[in-house]
């Protein structure tokens, strides 16, 4: 008979109560892993979005996410007619806060120009843009519904199309227009600081700015070889796609990761320490009835197994309990929580190395118990 | 009527000696004490609080080595000048001594039957062999109607009925009692000696019991009085009753 299983079976209620609490603990700790790895895929969402190889940006920056970078638009033209290059486009990025049906929404405009690189990845609902002018294609997280209409600057949007998953690193959901309606909503001043300017003489500079002109090139083109070319013009500066993928995890949000990291290993060690303390209480009550097994002639290896199973038991379902915990409400964090099974299957094995540990103050407890504990009161 | 102190005894204790601590702090437990439990006999070891009956019972039970002596069990020397003869002592105890606890100690986890089965597990029997064996035991004493029962849910004289039965299991001839009766009142204390008592004639085995129990006295065929570590003498219960008076 196993009697690991017959003493949990006798203090069912009281084993899952701590099985459960266990549970909430390594929930927590899978958590933290999945807004880890969230923050990571989210900084890097906006730079995948266009599927591009090459940035180009204004020189001595590391824009447009890690740095501000301001170009000509017609540098996309330029950009274009390079060999390996197979498309162009020109894209803005600026964040906004509007206002819909009385809440604030702060929203990551993104400008492209259509036909070109840099829109949506995929629009699940709804079209793509379509026309010039106040259309758009926001995020589902912004609460948004196709049909809806919202002021973005002095200008009204129509949601046209829905994406998913597309925020930018600090969370905040993104929204596609067009380039124009982009640079418009950028750059154009408000009346009153137009007059102020007019009045100034300075009112006719060329709003053709954008943040980046990004590029796809051709299967075979190396990207570092177009990247370098591009360099020669010195008011630019090229950033090859793994390169900003690079900027953007070990830089934009680097301390961020960091931080969640460093909490998460302290979750870690506070679990496992509450793991040991649970197995060694649960030894620790276990002492009469050890001796009385050790008296009656148990061998070590019936003990050490009742304490082992015991705390595998403890791990296992209270692992189960947390990762059924936050599979079920990850998607009702304000950001997202990504869990991928190499990290489920990580922490799975550190629960089970944790258990497998502590376990052994309590092996080690019970080992030392004096069968002759088991006479007298 | 006492059982006749004769053939091959089945613990035997020759100049059994204990002390704890060196110099100064050192106290001595047992004094060369030498004693003679033969089959079917149901004795106890009687004396003061310190007088060393505990310390005697768990070297007899294999779980206190002793700073000196010898000692037989059921035809085995298995300490000699204070050395175990045997590396493993757990098999010793399974195959050879039975106990029986003050307050029965059984595992609550298990009901009655598995509590007497898992001693016949641990000896190597398979789950339904022992399972069998354990439930003709509790039907010899007569509890076997709550073979289904958590230890939570016996009685205390039905729980000292399970864990005599679990002593019973292996077929031990050796069968130590701690303060088997503390626990009960006059009339379930005599029914559990009587019992004790028909187990040793039954089985052939020796009991060997720890007791301050005066209204069990006259159970027992001999009583071993311990008095600072030494056998004061071999005392008929008469003796031990006036004395108690």
């Amino acid at each position: 008979m196993n009697l690991a299983y017959r003493d949990i079976r006798h203090n069912l209620g009281r084993f899952l109560l701590t099985c459960v609490g266990l549970g909430l603990l390594l929930g927590v700790v899978l958590a933290m892993i999945g807004i880890y790895r969230g923050l990571v895929v989210d900084a890097l969402t906006i730079a995948r979005a266009p599927g591009v190889d090459l940035w180009v940006v204004e020189a001595n920056t590391r824009g447009p996410f890690a740095e501000a970078s301001r170009i000509p638009g017609d540098i996309r033209e330029a950009i274009a007619r390079i060999a390996d290059v197979a498309a162009a486009g020109s894209i803005t990025y600026q964040t906004v806060e509007a206002e819909h049906q009385g809440k604030k929404l702060r929203l990551y405009v993104i400008g492209y120009e259509l036909t070109r690189p840099g829109g949506p990845p995929e629009v699940t609902e709804g079209r793509e843009i379509a026309r010039s002018h106040y259309e758009i294609v926001a995020d589902r997280t912004t609460g948004l519904l196709l049909g809806d209409r919202i002021q973005l600057g002095r200008s009204t949007f129509t949601v046209v199309g829905l994406t998913r998953h597309q925020v930018n690193s600090g969370g905040d959901p993104a929204v596609y227009i067009t380039l124009p309606d982009a640079q418009k909503l950028q750059f154009d001043l408000a009346p009153p600081a137009a007059r102020v300017q007019l009045a100034r003489g300075s009112s006719g500079a060329s709003r053709d700015t954008v943040n980046a002109v990004v590029a796809r090139l051709h299967p075979n083109a190396s990207p570092d070889a177009v990247a370098e070319m591009v360099r020669r013009w010195k008011h630019l500066a090229a950033i090859t796609q793994e390169a900003q993928e690079s900027i953007l995890t070990r830089s934009l949000v680097d301390r961020a990761r960091r931080q969640i990291g460093l909490f998460t290993s302290l979750l870690l060690v506070v679990s496992a320490v509450i793991i040991a303390l649970i197995i060694y209480t649960m030894t620790m009550e276990k002492l009469k009835q050890i001796a009385t097994l050790k008296l009656i002639g148990a061998p070590n290896r019936t003990i050490i197994g009742m304490i082992v199973q015991q705390a595998l038991a403890l791990g296992f379902i209270g692992f189960a309990v947390g990762a059924a915990l936050i599979v079920n409400i990850k998607d009702y964090f304000p950001r997202r929580v990504v869990l991928e099974a190499d990290s489920v299957v990580v922490l799975g094995l550190i629960v089970f190395a944790v258990c497998l540990l502590s376990s052994g103050l309590g092996v080690r407890a019970a080992l030392r118990v004096d069968p002759a504990t088991a006479l007298g009161g | 009527m006492a059982t006749p102190s004769t053939g091959t005894p089945l613990v035997r204790l020759d100049r059994i000696s204990k002390h704890f601590g060196e110099g100064e702090t050192r106290v001595d437990a047992l004094r060369e004490v030498s004693l003679e439990v033969f089959p079917r006999q149901v004795v106890a070891l009687l004396g003061p609080s310190g007088s060393g009956k505990t310390t005697l019972l768990n070297i007899i039970g294999c779980i206190l080595d002793p700073s000196s002596g010898s000692m037989e069990l059921d035809g085995e020397w298995v300490l000699r000048d204070g050395r175990w003869l045997r590396g493993d002592l757990r098999r010793l105890r399974l195959d050879k001594i039975g106990f029986i606890f003050q307050f029965h100690n059984l595992l609550p986890f298990l009901d009655a039957t598995d509590n007497v089965a898992v001693v016949l597990q641990l000896a190597g029997a398979d789950i339904a062999t022992a399972r069998k064996r354990a439930g003709d035991l509790l039907d010899y004493l007569e509890v076997g109607h709550r073979r289904h029962a958590m230890p939570a849910k016996l009685s205390g004289g039905e729980a000292q009925r399970v864990a005599i039965a679990r002593a019973l299991a292996n077929s031990p001839r050796i069968i130590l009692a701690d303060e088997p009766t503390a626990a009960l009142d006059s009339k379930r204390a005599g029914i559990v000696m009587d019992l004790l008592r028909k187990l040793a004639v039954e089985h052939d085995a020796a009991i060997i019991a720890v007791t301050h129990d005066e209204k069990i006295f006259d159970r027992f065929d001999h009583i071993f009085q311990l008095r600072d570590g030494r056998l004061d003498g071999h005392t008929t219960l008469h003796a031990v009753a006036a004395e108690t008076r």
